[in-house]
């Protein structure tokens, strides 16, 4: 987080200046919302991409995307007290918020980071027009939180790369055009040190796309089989061999933008329904508990939570800038983010009794719905007890855990018994 | 708290260390619990004069902040004083000048004599067998023509045997209004209260009959409300500020226990199942510090905010706190649980304050109204 990978430009518009001309084109160009009755945006579905390319090409028309990116790939090259002001102007406007996380916030970010020239020029430009939607290809089924233990292989075959394997977990990547790719290169090396990043077109021929379907219905991510994938020098993103320092970036930028810190965010507020806070104090309304202490007492605690857990992003995110904290900290909003939202699930449930189990017409099923994928919260993005150890090893310096893969040639290392 | 300060609130802050140090040690804390004291007044006076006192006083009532933000260098006294779960009427004290500079009107030679440290004063809020409820008092003040005649019983008075004067919420022709009482009044009795702490008392009080001044009632009927809010937040942050100093301190030496204890010829903090507990203590005080530096700054601002952010810290601290220390003891095994050890020292004030000002349960439930208000169900 000590790290700020935009470049500000001179502008002589003051942030004011920016907010009103922002508040008059959102006014003219972008329909307005309710904030309290959100559209369905279900990630899992085609229909809102679309809508969200749409909206993200008026924007750019408009001149107010990509505020902190810079100038030369297609942004304003503004500082975020531009993007925040924007955020605060957007609210009640329908944006194009699927895209903020990963296209903006991790994938392009990362090309900004270390991507070539070519690279940044062309795909950070066309993601910012509403033409390129990009998503991570990271997580294998072979394993989840050892990252580097990937093995798609890419092999050198003349002057081309050939990927063979399978990734799992891509979030949205149905919906997109390219992913960034972490493959074997190298498989004499220790694990981290073979590893390449390859920025891949998802309709590629050698690609096989699968949905899969979670306890919650939900279609949003997928998994990919790759045979025989072809692709140039021009897909390798940084080094060759250099992937994992690629890799470190995108979880880098993912952290940040789970925490609300990432400057190449747009727009504030919840992506759809199914993303929104829980009100309690219309659930209580829902169920005859308005008066209930205890269940007032229960949601009070939530309530509680929920604070807390915001405080906390804000102290983490200045402890990690002023250097009272180590970047690690990271996971400590990790970590509160999973349990919060275990113990709102908990309460809801708790709150909603036998309405949250049986649907008796009163729209309260869809809590139960939301408990039973409760975990998701604990396993995306690494689980929780990856981040303890964090936590435990490089933020209170305790000796690291034993692994059997440190400095050992990866085709030396053991894996899974197929 | 420890954000970026000037030259002299740094100085404030190491002048204030080494006085607790020097003079409030854990084996001092020790020797005042052997000898049945509280706290001896002469340390408190001189605590007084460091600046403890004035922090929350106007220069023009003779007090002054080093920082120009007295909320917050009161808070991080308190801080300091957690270290060493220091003994002292800091927290009364505080308390009492919090409400009466908001009120200085007959006032102004109290509220001098408490800043000096020559008198300790608290507030008499609780009532016998009720729980926290400021704004319900059953004392009652009855107007004499020439003052009040105050009668009922209050308890859970901190510090109320060396106090010399109290602040006291009575029902006074139908609404709440506080008076200042001396506790040598004629018809004032003072009942000492042990609790679980090593060194802080407190006390029952009888009012029979005890007759007060015009001049000792404390602002007018429809300011009270808000000086009770405001005495309560400052009471309530203070021992959220405390129990942050306490955590700190106690996670550093536990932590330290991690790397020096070895068990199977390993460190402690190796084992994956202690680390992991580790974690959590470690990002349970950084939401307690987090949670208390928002409800200092919202104190300190007087913000619309300050009573919902005073509870959400009230109550993740006091949920927590005394769970950390017990974890703490858990993770220094047997000795953890010894009377040598300095773990219960520690543990015996945040469990203090967990219940004291409203429970973590008060809170929730106080958070929740306040979020009703904010948003009426539709």
């Amino acid at each position: 987080m000590t790290e700020t990978t935009s470049v500000a430009t001179q502008t002589d518009e003051s942030v004011e200046d920016f907010a009103a001309r922002a508040r008059a084109w959102l006014a003219d160009n972008l329909p307005r919302i309710d904030p309290a009755s959100l559209p369905d945006n279900d990630r899992g579905e085609e229909t809102p991409w679309l809508r969200a390319r749409e909206l993200q090409k008026k924007l750019y028309q408009g001149g107010f995307a990509g505020i902190c990116f810079p100038r030369e790939y297609g942004g304003l090259g503004l500082p975020i007290a531009y993007q925040k002001a924007f955020d605060n102007e957007s609210r009640n406007y329908e944006m194009p918020m699927i895209l903020n996380t990963p296209t903006f916030t991790i994938c392009a970010a990362t090309i900004l980071d270390t991507g070539s020239e070519e690279q940044k020029r062309r795909h950070i430009s066309a993601a910012l027009r509403g033409e390129e939607v990009l998503v991570q290809l990271l997580s294998e089924p072979s394993g989840g939180s050892d990252l580097a233990g990937v093995i798609t292989r890419a092999d050198r075959v003349g002057d081309k790369w050939v990927i063979n394997g399978a990734k799992t977990w891509s979030t949205s990547a149905f919906a997109a055009d390219y992913g960034l790719l972490l493959a074997r290169t190298d498989w004499d090396a220790p694990k981290h040190e073979g590893l390449t990043m390859f920025l891949v077109p998802i309709n590629s021929p050698g690609i096989t796309l699968r949905r899969i379907k979670q306890v919650n219905g939900s279609i949003e991510f997928c998994e990919e089989f790759f045979d025989n994938l072809e692709l140039g020098d021009d897909a390798v993103v940084g080094e060759v061999n250099g992937g994992w320092h690629v890799a470190s970036r995108q979880l880098y930028h993912e952290r940040r933008a789970v925490g609300g810190g990432s400057e190449f965010s747009s727009g504030i507020g919840s992506e759809g329904k199914t993303d929104m806070p829980i009100d309690y104090v219309a659930l209580l309304a829902a169920t005859g508990q308005a008066d209930s202490e205890r269940a007032r007492e229960m949601a009070g605690r939530a309530l509680v939570h929920r604070a807390v857990r915001e405080q906390l992003i804000d102290h983490v995110y200045h402890g990690v800038l002023d250097g009272s904290l180590p970047p690690a900290a990271g996971s400590i909003i990790r970590i509160t983010h999973a349990e919060t939202h275990h113990l709102e699930f908990d309460t809801v449930l708790a709150i909603a009794g036998s309405s949250g189990v049986v649907d008796v017409g009163d729209d309260l099923l869809r809590y139960g719905e939301r408990y039973l994928s409760r975990q998701s919260a604990a396993l995306g993005g690494g689980t929780t007890e990856i981040a303890r150890n964090i936590i435990g090893e490089r933020v209170l310096g305790f000796p690291r855990e034993y692994a059997a893969d440190r400095g050992v040639p990866f085709n030396q290392v053991k894996r899974n018994k197929s | 708290m420890t954000k970026v300060a000037s030259p002299e609130r740094i100085l404030f802050a190491s002048t204030t260390q080494s006085f607790l140090e020097k003079e409030a040690s854990l084996s001092r804390l020790r020797e005042l619990h052997a000898a049945g004291i509280s706290f001896e007044p002469d340390w408190w006076r001189r605590a007084a004069e460091l600046g403890w006192t004035s922090l929350l006083v106007p220069e023009e009532l003779g007090g002054g902040s080093v920082s120009g933000d007295g909320v917050a260098d009161l808070a991080m006294v308190a801080e300091l004083a957690g270290r060493t779960v220091a003994p002292g009427p800091l927290h009364p004290v505080s308390t009492v000048l919090a409400g009466l500079v908001e009120a200085p009107e007959n006032h102004c030679a109290t509220i001098e004599s408490l800043v000096s440290g020559e008198v300790v004063g608290s507030w008499a809020v609780y009532e016998p067998g009720r729980p926290w409820a400021p704004l319900q008092p059953t004392v009652t003040a009855t107007p004499t023509g020439t003052g009040y005649r105050i009668d009922g019983v209050k308890d859970r008075v901190e510090a109320g045997v060396e106090s010399s004067v109290l602040l006291v919420s009575a029902q006074c022709d139908g609404v709440v209004r506080q008076f200042l009482v001396p506790t040598d009044a004629p018809g004032v009795r003072v009942e000492s209260q042990g609790s679980l702490d090593m060194v802080k008392s407190y006390a029952r009080v009888h009012f029979d009959g005890a007759e007060v001044s015009e001049s000792a009632v404390v602002g007018s009927p429809d300011q009270t409300a808000e000086l009770i809010a405001r005495q309560s937040q400052i009471a309530q942050v203070l021992q959220c500020a405390e129990v942050v100093g306490i955590l700190d301190t106690v996670l550093a030496f536990t932590i330290q226990w991690g790397f020096d204890r070895h068990s199977f010829g390993r460190p402690l903090a190796s084992y994956q199942a202690l680390k992991h507990k580790y974690a959590d203590l470690k990002i349970w005080f950084e939401a307690c510090r987090a949670t208390t530096r928002a409800a200092v700054a919202e104190v300190a601002a007087r913000s619309p905010g300050a009573e919902l952010a005073v509870s959400v810290a009230k109550s993740y601290v006091g949920e927590h706190a005394p769970g950390m220390l017990q974890d703490c003891v858990q993770l220094h095994g047997g000795i953890g649980v010894t009377w040598e050890h300095d773990l219960h020292l520690f543990l015996r004030r945040v469990t203090l304050y967990r219940s004291m000002f409203g429970t973590p349960e008060d809170h929730n439930l106080r958070v929740y109204a306040l979020t009703e208000q904010l948003e009426p169900s539709s």
